[in-house]
């Protein structure tokens, strides 16, 4: 259960092998949070992240494997996660790929690879997981969406396609799910520095898994529905969404 | 005919507003409705709800049923000559007053609201002001009537049944629906007080004057100021207090002694934004309410209301705290842990949690009950608005300094406290599971304080 001050006991991180999904374990285990599944499909990274977990005072962590693409074996995972401990009071989406653009660009594979990732594979997980939550009248879901998807850029609109589809899904479930006791956080990290960007140019307002981790804890505590991370990037993107695309697409963003 | 409604989806929440969880909430139209709810084994369980006071999650049942225990109400008799009654568990102690107070008795405990159910009283085994010289409201109970986890009516007493009965007594409703008590009242001459005030000037000074003379009255309580800093850390009012008797009124009330009103004087409404209640509202209302009693002040004439429950004045006065809640903190910690009072209100104070005055007073006796939360010492209680990000450390490392001084959380109160440390606050916790598991072996009965608390 999560306590009266949005204390969680029991986390779901879907994408545990992340940077972002494992600093938000971290966050969340230094507060009071015992009961931890790191699912994903690298099991070493998996592992380690355990290990560190169960260093940090969790006192039960399960490493499980899932993948977003197989979407025939979603059902059976979610099942697994609840019957093996029981109520999760979080679900935090926090799985993704970047994907190669300029592949995406000509190549269907690659541009459904990075769709079927990050957004219905996603979609079929949020419903499972939805209807979980509801069933246990309790919870909350945080979405990890992304700035690229508030406005489409030429250097990496397949991502923020997906993003967007991501995002918007995650908007409407949250308002369907008023009244069920369930919550849905989206977050907005802008250009966060992991290994999924590395060797890219980091754009303006940049910021770290560990800054993203702390505004997903204090989201939730808050009962916050969306959060940019960092903040400002809200009113940032507030004035970009206005910029006319001929100028737009000249940005150096 | 159906023995009970089905009921409606609802999101609950505890009286501070905070966690609301989906609930089916139940109105059983009978004993019978609620047994035969409880033998349908329902998934998630059933937890019965009385009038929603508990601050936590105590009468929170996630995705399962809530059986709102003020459907069955009422006196079912009344022994005048032993003053003993007998009533529905659903009845609050405000109809009890409105009903026996002219008759000339009182309810043998009453805590700082009357809008509680007499199950509900049991179910936290309630304190009041009187618990120095007379105990938790269970000490006052002779019988109950329970359906436990598998849907049996049980007949509990003191004498006859004293691990279910104890168990039952602060166990939270996790033993069963409690759905008639039997128990004793007070007979009184009159509807008002006597009442004693006196200013203390700082937490030490209001300690003394406490222990030195608390037991020469059957009511006493003291009002913390726990933004005050410096000299005046922990300055407070002590109000102590007995019945009136006819004698100590003045004439105009004479005429009408056991007169009682339970009428609020307003209602407040659901605008409030979070952030209301902050440190420098809070700061100026405990000036105003430290600076209107300008000296100490004996014997002054009040009504129960204005003595025992000046916050029912306004009903749902919770929503003074806007969307967010606030949460309440009660600890007790044993004679001779005084300095943990100390510390406690210097963190306070310290933090700037903004606490409108926060409520001191000396715990009697024990009685059996493994989870009943008054032990000898003393117990503070506090409200303190939901939004300050430094709120849940803070109150964590109060926990510690409650733990360590032997002290405990009261569970009623509670939303908040983490799994490990319930053991110690309360070390007879695995005698009072094993009476559970022979009332509730399935666990049918369940709660979201149960849940978070893995009890």
């Amino acid at each position: 259960m999560k306590d009266s001050l949005g204390g969680v006991q029991t986390v779901l991180v879907l994408g545990g092998g992340s940077e972002i999904g494992l600093a938000t374990a971290r966050r969340l285990v230094a507060d009071r949070t015992r009961t931890v599944i790191l699912a994903g499909r690298d099991t070493e990274a998996l592992r380690s992240g355990a290990d560190e977990l169960r260093r940090l005072g969790a006192t039960r962590v399960e490493v499980m494997q899932f993948d977003a693409l197989n979407r025939d074996s979603h059902q059976s995972f979610i099942d697994e996660c609840w019957s093996t401990v029981g109520d999760i009071d979080l679900v935090l989406f926090a799985f993704g790929v970047l994907g190669d653009q300029d592949v995406a660009e000509h190549d269907s594979k690659e541009a459904l690879r990075i769709i079927d990732s990050n957004f219905t594979g996603a979609v079929s997980l949020l419903i499972g997981s939805a209807e979980r939550l509801k069933a246990q009248g309790h919870g909350s879901i945080v979405v990890l969406s992304s700035v690229a998807g508030e406005r489409s850029r030429r250097s990496n609109f397949v991502y923020g396609a997906s993003k967007a589809g991501l995002d918007a899904f995650s908007q409407g479930l949250g308002d369907s799910l008023i009244g069920t006791g369930v919550h849905v956080l989206i977050v907005r990290p802008g250009f966060v520095h992991t290994k999924m960007t590395e060797g890219l140019d980091a754009a303006p307002l940049s910021t770290t898994p560990e800054a993203v981790a702390e505004a997903i804890f204090d989201g939730i505590a808050k009962g916050r529905e969306i959060v940019w991370v960092p903040a400002a990037l809200r009113g940032v993107m507030s004035g970009l969404r206005h910029v006319p695309r001929p100028l737009f697409r000249r940005l150096p963003i | 005919m159906a023995k009970f409604k089905r009921g409606a989806d609802s999101l609950l929440a505890g009286w501070g507003g905070t966690g609301a969880t989906r609930a089916e909430v139940v109105h059983p139209l009978s004993e019978m409705g609620i047994a035969e709810i409880l033998k349908q084994r329902p998934e998630r369980g059933v937890i019965a709800r009385g009038l929603g006071r508990a601050y936590g999650d105590a009468a929170l049942n996630s995705g399962g049923i809530v059986l709102d225990a003020t459907a069955l109400s009422g006196v079912r008799n009344l022994d005048e000559e032993n003053g003993v009654v007998t009533v529905a568990a659903g009845t609050s102690l405000e109809d009890l007053m409105r009903w026996l107070l002219p008759a000339g008795w009182f309810v043998p405990v009453t805590p700082g609201t009357r809008v509680v159910t007499v199950g509900g009283a049991i179910a936290s085994d309630i304190h009041g002001k009187n618990h120095h010289a007379d105990g938790t409201f269970g000490n006052h109970v002779l019988s109950m009537t329970l359906i436990d986890g598998t849907g049996t009516t049980r007949h509990l007493s003191p004498a006859d049944t004293p691990k279910e009965f104890w168990a039952t007594t602060g166990g939270m409703g996790l033993t069963g629906v409690i759905t008639e008590a039997t128990f004793r009242l007070i007979p009184v001459e009159t509807s008002f007080m006597r009442v004693d005030t006196e200013r203390a000037s700082n937490l030490d000074d209001l300690m003394a004057r406490m222990s030195d003379r608390d037991d020469e009255y059957r009511y006493s309580v003291a009002w913390i100021d726990c933004l005050a800093t410096g000299k005046s850390m922990g300055r407070g009012i002590l109000d102590r207090g007995e019945h009136a008797l006819l004698s100590d009124l003045p004439a105009n009330k004479r005429r009408n002694p056991l007169a009682f009103s339970s009428h609020a004087v307003v209602t407040a409404p659901p605008i409030f934004p979070s952030g209301l209640v902050n440190r420098w509202t809070v700061r100026a209302f405990n000036e105003l309410w430290f600076r209107k009693t300008r000296s100490d002040h004996q014997g002054a004439i009040h009504s129960i209301g204005q003595f025992f429950h000046p916050l029912d004045l306004v009903t749902d006065w919770n929503r003074l705290y806007g969307s967010r809640g606030f949460v309440q903190y009660q600890f007790c910690v044993p004679f001779g842990a005084e300095r943990a009072v100390q510390t406690a209100v210097e963190r306070l104070s310290l933090s700037g949690a903004a606490s409108f005055l926060a409520v001191l007073k000396r715990f009697g006796p024990a009685n059996p009950g493994p989870l009943s939360f008054p032990q000898p010492g003393w117990t503070l209680a506090l409200d303190i608005p939901v939004g300050d990000p430094g709120l849940s450390g803070l109150l964590d490392g109060l926990d510690d300094l409650v733990l360590d001084n032997g002290g405990s959380v009261y569970l009623a109160k509670d939303g908040r406290v983490r799994r490990g440390h319930l053991e110690g606050m309360y070390p007879r916790l695995n005698e009072w599971r094993e009476t559970v598991a022979t009332m509730n072996p399935d666990g049918v009965i369940q709660s979201d304080l149960a849940r978070r608390l893995g009890l």
